[in-house]
């Protein structure tokens, strides 16, 4: 391996780790936030219960997207120098402003409300969580306008003097239509992944008939928390694909393994491919599926790998502008399929304990506790799948990723990080889902022990 | 005011926030193990950073994204060049968050505290070394790539900047503790301010002497004096126990060494070995463009973040007492 491929491997093993634990603080602190409202409002202690013992998973998980997040800050500087050269003019600029607007947002109402239950007035301190939530969310919506404007370049001009990206239109940036697709396409995704943890949780201790009332409660909020933002995950991703067929045609060709221009192109279920000489042995479709998805029509042409190759080759030269096509096809595909796993998991469970329901079999709870795994797949498919697809460009059509690299960096360097920090993410990992399972087995607080006026709580505090 | 020259300002001010904010929870956990005997002292020492540590180190965060936004090259060049360096200043920083977060959670506190005690002390360290290396010029060829070895940024000079800014922290961290707790917490971490007074107006001298000889001008002369004022200040205050101003004065102090850091780079950002290769505000800026629109976030944003952090130390603002 080069320092290419160490960099690019240190990129996506430590990018889709802090994306493990994203998704979840940005669906978990707007449910805990929801539920410490409930509390606000109705003044029952069962969710104030709730919202400690959430709020504690919700906690856990939270340090540990922001140590990877340091990471992410700093290590386009470190292994992609001449990348950041090249885009800082447009690319900075987002990033900066997540730090400005939603990182001390977050961070700093989180610290209060961590310690300040016994030192803010409550609804000052119920407003302390509702600013971290909507920190978090703020947060994607700066980076994926940084991640959309490498995959659809849009708001700049070439210096050619310096060789540069150069910012001329700020606004363009922050509405890049991919960006406004994204942005939902990840939200939702993120309340689909909270939610599949809540109901995950819920169902291994309604399994065992603990606390019955509030884990009911918390699965039922979190089963319709799952449904409806599995619909906006469908509803957004046909909206990206469409976009997608547009801006980036050659992802979408390979997504769907298809070789040659087509119109009513069907949409393939599974494909074996020969990449080699650009057609599929086996390939079983939906028929006009892939038009439909990508047009809106059923007779909408959509391009062809082949076909996108030969085009590219007249407009940037010489090269092979395929993405690996395997990849893309296999993680678009299971990414689809993960995603409507979930949605399918939450409108079953939201009949099953309906009118005051439990389902008697211990199968549907383990079934439950599996499903806290769909979008966490789903979501990491995605990314490799969004990442991989744009290959082998870093920005759009602009720069290669091969031109991206730090020029001054070694192997040896780059070896040395990319083993030290899986090495740390692993024991980390390891020590986080420990830590969860003792809490979660651990239940909520008894109701004695959350009492408002109590000083600063233990299982809170540091 | 050219934009290069408010954003050279801006970032100078990042660094220096982040200095004075983490600068003390760095020195908390480097004087964890010699202040806290037991359990109880322990988790009073963390509880007293517990709600503030993380919003401190944004300013890094911020700093980072915003040397990225105002000053590609700078970016590019110093994080790709101090690579090794500045992985290990993450890891430390990956480590000591997990520890703070998690140490309350777990059963054993132990590996956690030895986890915030080096993660504490190996940033402390490093951000003096790589400042000094900045502010001394390291070898760039002219696509401003940094062309030295790992090694070549362990110096003389770099490790007593490495040694000042420890010092400095770890008393920043004493008189903070002082500030923050009462009864034997209290008189450890003053007796501790003591000692690390004199090494960090020891070190702390000599490397402010060094620098001001080698890349000073007039006016940072003057800050030279504040800081060594600030950490005299500091003793002075610490032995009359006036915490508060104990507290402000080093505060003070911090900010003077980063001042007369920054003052000695200006205009450069990187100066290079040979100063054809150089990075300054102009080569190393983004267009005027970009600095434009920053210029107006940061207009807007940076007073109410200082405003709701301020707010943040007010709520905070009481003693803990160690409870077992």
């Amino acid at each position: 391996m080069d320092v290419l491929d160490l960099s690019r491997w240190q990129f996506g093993i430590t990018t889709v780790y802090h994306f493990l634990f994203v998704p979840l603080t940005i669906g978990l602190s707007v449910l805990v936030a929801g539920f410490q409202t409930a509390w606000h409002r109705t003044g029952n202690a069962a969710y104030l219960r709730m919202t400690k013992f959430w709020g504690r998973l919700f906690l856990i998980n939270f340090a540990m997207g922001v140590v990877t997040g340091i990471v992410q800050e700093f290590q386009f500087g470190m292994n992609w120098s001449a990348y950041s050269r090249f885009v800082g003019d447009v690319f900075g600029a987002p990033l900066a402003m997540e730090g400005l607007m939603a990182f001390f947002l977050e961070s700093t109402f989180l610290g209060l409300w961590i310690f300040g239950w016994d030192k803010l007035p409550k609804r000052v301190h119920l407003a302390t969580i509702w600013l971290a939530a909507i920190g978090t969310n703020i947060s994607a919506y700066f980076i994926l306008a940084a991640n959309s404007w490498m995959q659809h370049p849009v708001g700049y001009r070439l210096n050619p003097a310096t060789g540069r990206a150069e910012l001329t239109d700020i606004w363009a940036v922050l509405t890049n239509s991919t960006t406004l697709a994204a942005f939902p396409h990840v939200i939702f995704g993120a309340f689909v992944t909270a939610g599949a943890f809540v109901i995950g949780v819920s169902a291994w201790q309604l399994a065992r008939r603990r606390e019955v009332d509030l884990f009911r409660a918390s699965a039922r909020a979190a089963l319709a928390v799952t449904l409806v933002a599995s619909a906006g995950v469908m509803l957004s991703g046909h909206w990206q694909a469409q976009i997608m067929t547009e801006q980036q045609p050659m992802k979408m060709a390979a997504a769907e393994a298809l070789w040659e221009d087509e119109t009513s192109a069907g949409f393939s279920i599974f494909a074996v491919g020969d990449v080699e000489n650009g057609r599929n042995h086996v390939n079983i479709q939906i028929p006009y599926g892939l038009s439909l998805l990508s047009t809106n029509t059923l007779d909408g042409k959509v391009e062809g790998i082949n076909d996108i190759q030969a085009r590219y080759e007249k407009t940037y030269g010489p090269g092979d502008y395929r993405p690996v096509v395997g990849l893309a096809y296999w993680s678009f595909r299971l990414m689809i399929g993960f995603g409507a796993l979930a949605g399918l998991l939450a409108l079953a469970g939201l009949w099953l304990t309906r009118r005051r329901r439990l389902p008697g079999s211990p199968w549907f709870y383990r079934i439950g506790v599996l499903g806290i795994g769909l979008p966490f797949l789903a979501n990491t498919l995605g990314w490799i799948f969004t990442e991989m697809g744009r290959q082998p460009w870093t920005v759009f059509g602009v720069m290669r990723t091969a031109a991206a690299v730090s020029p001054g960096s070694d192997v040896g360097e780059v070896a040395t990080t990319l083993v030290g920090f899986t090495l740390v993410y692993a024991v980390l990992a390891v020590i986080e889902v420990r830590l969860l399972l003792k809490f979660i087995r651990k239940g909520p607080e008894p109701e004695d022990a959350v009492h408002q006026d109590e000083p600063a709580l233990p299982a809170l505090s540091y | 005011m050219e934009l290069t020259t408010v954003w050279f300002l801006l970032i100078a001010v990042l660094w220096t926030g982040y200095f004075v904010l983490e600068g003390f929870d760095f020195g908390v956990g480097v004087l964890l193990p010699f202040l806290g005997r037991d359990e109880a002292e322990r988790g009073t020492l963390v509880r007293a950073i517990g709600p503030v540590w993380d919003g401190n180190e944004v300013w890094l965060l911020v700093a980072g994204g915003a040397t990225f936004a105002a000053f590609p090259e700078w970016y590019a060049t110093l994080f790709s060049g101090f690579y090794l360096p500045l992985f290990l200043v993450l890891l430390a920083l990956i480590v000591r968050g997990v520890a703070l977060e998690y140490r309350s959670k777990s059963d054993s506190t132990r590996g956690w505290d030895r986890a915030f005690f080096w993660g504490s002390l190996g940033p402390a360290f490093l951000w003096g070394v790589a400042f000094a290396n900045i502010v001394r010029g390291v070898p760039l060829d002219a696509r401003h790539e940094y062309t030295g070895g790992p090694l070549d940024l362990l110096n003389p000079y770099a490790l007593l900047g490495g040694a000042a800014t420890l010092a400095l922290f770890t008393l920043h961290g004493a008189v903070f503790t002082a500030l923050k707790t009462t009864g034997e917490l209290r008189e450890r971490a003053r007796t501790a301010a003591r000692w690390t007074g004199l090494a960090a107006l020891v070190l702390g001298g000599a490397f402010l002497l060094v620098t001001q000889l080698m890349t000073g001008t007039a006016g940072t002369w003057a800050s030279v004096a504040v800081a060594a004022a600030g950490i005299a200040g500091a003793l002075v205050a610490t032995l009359r126990g006036r915490d508060g101003w104990a507290f402000a004065a080093n505060a003070a102090a911090v900010v003077a060494v980063t001042v007369t850091l920054f003052g000695g780079l200006w205009p450069d950002v990187m100066p290079a070995l040979d100063p054809a290769n150089s990075l300054t505000v102009h080569n190393a800026a983004s267009t005027p463009y970009t600095l434009g629109v920053m210029t107006w976030v940061a207009a807007i944003f940076t007073p109410v973040v200082l405003a709701y952090q301020a707010w943040t130390y007010w709520v905070f603002r009481r003693r803990l007492t160690v409870t077992r």
